[in-house]
């Protein structure tokens, strides 16, 4: 699936990183404490987390994440959407919890 | 292939560009088409490394040298040091402030992390004496 369709099917807002929408979703992770997201998640992930700081770009960048979403309402600061846009790392938010989320797309088959 | 070697000034509290030194190690060695597994592993020491000079140690610098047989990263800064290295070693051992808690860090996973992924580490470091990590990645016949 691509990061445009999970866009549509899910309902997430684009905040930032418009020029990867094209990239291809092939996992999932969900975490908030970087190390363990760093060290644990897999390549062409999209990674949900409460986080909005500028440092998760890099996270997304080191470990070629197709996308980031940001879950429960947080956005992304001001910063975080510069580097993303730079970058082209697509950063989505998400109203809803990330439970709800992730639940939704483990089901539907994303590992 | 020649020996590369490249080094990058790293900033204490400049979480702004923190990461960049490694994101740029990580480019160089997948341009020279170094196994996917190893890039990752060097990507995510480089990275734990930069974070740590970032928000517990002091100003300093990530070098990296690049060899046919083995890749090697250093990140050493002129900070406080650590009292205890064996202790700051171990899983879920962490200083940090409540304010980079919040932000994900101090999971205590740092150095673990680095030590997982590399083939073999150095933490040289004493209070008032900085801090110097040194990792070893060895470079294989095929990847994996
Ligand atoms: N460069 C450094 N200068 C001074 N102290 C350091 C340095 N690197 C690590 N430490 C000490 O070692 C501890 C453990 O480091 P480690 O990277 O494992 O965890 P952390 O940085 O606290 O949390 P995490 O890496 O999970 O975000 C730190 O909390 C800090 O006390
Ligand atoms: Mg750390």
């Amino acid at each position: 699936m691509r990061v445009s369709e999970m866009i549509e099917r899910y309902g997430l807002k684009v905040e930032a990183g418009e020029g990867g929408l094209d990239r291809e979703v092939r996992a999932g992770y969900c975490g908030d404490l970087l190390s363990e997201v760093i060290a644990n998640a897999a390549a062409e992930s999209v990674w949900i987390t409460v986080q909005g700081h500028q440092n998760i770009v890099a996270v997304a960048i080191l470990r070629e994440f197709a996308a980031v979403v940001i879950s429960s309402g947080n956005k992304p600061d001001k910063e975080t959407m510069d580097k993303a846009n730079a970058e082209g790392i697509p950063l989505l938010s998400w109203k809803g919890s990330a439970y709800e989320l992730v639940g939704k797309l483990f089901s539907e088959g994303l590992g | 292939m020649n020996r590369l070697r490249r080094t990058y000034p790293v900033r204490h509290g400049d979480f702004i560009h923190a990461g960049e030194a490694s994101i740029h190690v990580k480019n160089t060695l997948k341009s020279l088409s170094y196994c996917p597994d190893l890039v990752r592993r060097v990507a995510i020491c480089g990275y734990e490394a930069e974070m740590n000079l970032v928000m517990h140690g002091g100003d300093g610098v990530l070098t990296v040298v690049i060899a046919a047989d083995e890749i090697r990263l250093e990140v050493a800064d002129t900070g406080p040091g650590i009292e205890n290295t064996e202790l700051a070693m171990q899983e879920g051992y962490s200083t940090a402030r409540d304010e980079y808690r919040e932000m994900g860090f101090g999971a205590g996973m740092g150095l673990p992390n680095m030590k997982r992924n590399s083939d073999e580490i150095t933490v040289d470091s004493s209070p008032g004496q900085g801090t110097a990590v040194t990792m070893v990645f060895s470079v294989g016949g095929r990847c994996p």
